[in-house]
């Protein structure tokens, strides 16, 4: 089943798949899903990595004190979760505006 | 109830005793996961049901589930514990077990429903020798899950000895018992069901506790943070000795984060889903859901330290584990405190039952259908042989578990993560993104990272130092090598040999067949 040459539900083969992956709209497409996540895996590692080297670095900074006890690493804590999930989200709605679209056009191209 | 002393002070804890309402919301809960076991038996009858539940479940579903199957007891019981003993220190750790989940949609998520069929194996193999692949990659597959069940069956049974104080092999044995019915007969489809049942009470039951806490401190954390830092010092609210050496977090963050994307039960959870938009957004919910629970545990901690007091936790159980229990006991009555205990139950049975519905997938598809079966076996031959598996690998959890019982087995969540990011995710991200990866440059990869893994964790302060017991000059524990976590050094040496191995070793076939695969990839078209 797993085979390079399943034959499953594949509506067209040979050379009109062919095209497609050559064409530049899917190279184009490819592209740029992985410059999205590239560029959200590097925020990534800036929030998370950012906040456990800032606390190894300078362990004065983060426990300065923002208000009457609370330290300044507590918000950066919540900052590095919130960050998370921020940047998933970010993500689900690039992908659902605009890779999603550009894929069912790709794919209609290939049912002719 | 037992009178527990220490230090001066005195709390009524009815922990390890059954009381009715602990028996009660466990049985409870029994009951209703096997209503639902029943149920799903009569929908799982083919290979696609059993291991996949059919791919029916919605993104929202998914999304719990895969929150069910992620947090463990360990990370509920734990994090409060050490947020309650170690104070800010638990909240460095809490984060590092999210980080991961966006790095698992940006990189692997949607390519691996587009490609696979039901395990990651499925997706390294997808364009390259069937059998040399499958063997590594089901090793590497097994070696996680093994490690991950060994540490959470230890961990269960002393668990449920210390909140029901049932005895140690007797939780060992409910475990598997309750988890191979639900695994056996209702497949995937009630191991999901599970798993979402699970992640339902667990939140409500955390966020209860973080209501009850709150209103103890006039629903203002600061009010909180005031009373930790005037009973303990101001200390519990700045980083400890968790990060100080770089290096060292580093090397934890890694094996953290890429570690989910190459554990087996996590990845198998995107072939639940229709498609790979439904995919994506499951990791969505699964994060959020996720980052909140981590984002109030430490309010149980700190309440637990305050109003409980750390001489009484520790007095309970030394590692702290006991910490969000006795505090739901303190504020809410036994009542609260048993439908906490029978949450923490049904934590460890949905993440168990995940891992072995995994391990078993690991062995009858990619080893007994794809290998020895070349891949010809018939619906009914494919589900017996995961149906033996599962039963083969809970009864080997059981033993394990007994095994180990009393051993320092903490090590092994940091084995299983560490295998898990060197030897599956290098191999499997390669496969999806590099047209020259060839098959000895996966096999090699795999290999590298695991037995690097497993090596170097040997030799580290963790197993060579405090279990092996080699100690320094100075009385700590000391290791050959001096990293805890080998992530740093074996995710990259496993990204080397892959791609330094595919380059001596050229494929025409596979190179021919990556066009296919990114249709696949990138489309959809022609997935499962």
């Amino acid at each position: 089943m797993e085979s390079a040459h399943a034959p499953s539900d594949r509506p067209a083969a040979g050379k009109q798949a062919h095209d497609i992956v050559e064409s530049p709209e899917f190279r184009a497409l490819v592209r740029k899903r992985w410059s999205v996540s590239v560029l959200m895996l590097a925020l990534l590692f800036l929030s998370y990595y950012g906040f456990i080297l800032l606390i190894a670095a300078d362990r004065e900074l983060v426990s300065r004190r923002i208000g009457a006890v609370t330290t300044l690493a507590i918000p950066l804590g919540i900052g590095a979760i919130v960050a998370a999930w921020v940047l998933t989200g970010v993500y689900v709605r690039w992908a659902n505006r605009r890779y999603d679209p550009e894929v069912e056009r790709l794919k209609g191209l290939l049912r002719k | 109830m037992v009178p527990v002393l220490a230090a001066g002070a005195q709390v009524q804890t009815s922990l390890g005793k059954p009381t009715a309402a602990s028996v009660g919301f466990f049985f409870a809960i029994v009951a209703l996961t096997l209503v639902i076991t029943y149920f799903a038996a009569r929908k799982t009858r083919t290979s696609s049901e059993y291991y996949a539940a059919g791919r029916s479940v919605s993104a929202g579903q998914n999304g719990l589930a895969l929150a069910g199957d992620y947090m463990s007891a360990a990370s509920f019981l734990g994090i409060a514990g050490m947020v309650a003993l170690k104070g800010y220190d638990g909240m460095i750790y809490a984060t590092g077990w999210l980080a991961g989940w966006p790095a698992l949609m940006f990189l692997v998520a949607e390519p691996l429903r587009n490609l696979g069929k039901f395990t990651f194996a499925d997706v390294v193999a997808f364009r390259l020798r069937q059998t040399p692949v499958r063997i590594a990659a089901a090793f590497g597959g097994i070696a996680t899950v093994l490690f991950y069940t060994i540490a959470q069956m230890v961990g269960s049974g002393s668990l449920v000895h210390l909140m029901f104080g049932i005895p140690y092999k007797y939780a060992e044995l409910i475990v598997g018992a309750v988890m191979l019915a639900y695994v056996l007969f209702g497949g995937m489809l009630a191991t999901t069901w599970v798993q979402i049942i699970k992640a339902v009470l667990l939140l409500i039951g955390v966020t209860i506790l973080t209501l009850l806490v709150l209103f103890r401190f006039g629903f203002d954390a600061t009010n909180l943070y005031a009373a930790v830092s005037q009973r303990y010092g101001q200390a519990m609210l700045e980083p400890g000795g968790l990060v100080s050496s770089p290096v060292e977090a580093i090397s934890l963050g890694l094996a953290l984060m890429f570690g989910l994307l190459g554990l087996p039960h996590i990845l198998m959870r995107f072939y639940t889903v229709p498609d790979a938009k439904a995919a994506r957004k499951s990791v969505l919910y699964a994060t959020g859901l996720i980052g909140y629970f981590y984002l109030i545990i430490p309010v149980v901690g700190f309440g637990a330290a305050v109003l409980v007091g750390q001489d009484v936790i520790t007095g309970v159980d030394k590692s702290g584990n006991m910490a969000a229990p006795l505090v739901a006991e303190l504020l809410a009555g036994p009542a609260f405190l048993g439908f906490i205990a029978a949450v923490a139950f049904a934590t460890i049975l949905a993440v168990v039952a995940g891992l072995t519905l995994a391990g078993a997938s690991a062995y009858s598809h990619d080893i007994y259908v794809s290998v020895l079966k070349g891949g010809r076996a018939t619906e009914e031959e494919q589900v017996k042989a995961a149906r033996a598996a599962t039963v083969v690998f809970g009864i080997a959890a059981v033993l394990l578990g007994i095994a180990f019982e009393g051993q320092n087995v903490a090590f092994m969540v940091g084995l299983a993560f560490s295998i898990a990011a060197s030897a599956n995710f290098p191999a499997l991200l390669l496969s999806v993104v590099w047209r020259r990866f060839t098959t000895l440059g996966a096999v090699w990869s795999i290999v590298t990272g695991a037995v690097l893994s497993v090596v170097m964790i040997f030799l580290s302060p963790t197993v060579w130092g405090e279990v092996l017991g080699h100690l320094d000059a100075a009385g700590q524990p000391h290791g050959i090598i001096p990293l805890k976590n080998p992530a740093i050094v074996s995710m990259t040496a496993a990204f080397a040999v892959g791609i330094l191995v595919s380059l001596l070793t050229d494929e025409p076939k596979a190179r021919e067949a990556f066009e296919e695969e990114k249709l696949r990839t990138y489309l959809g078209v022609g997935a499962e």
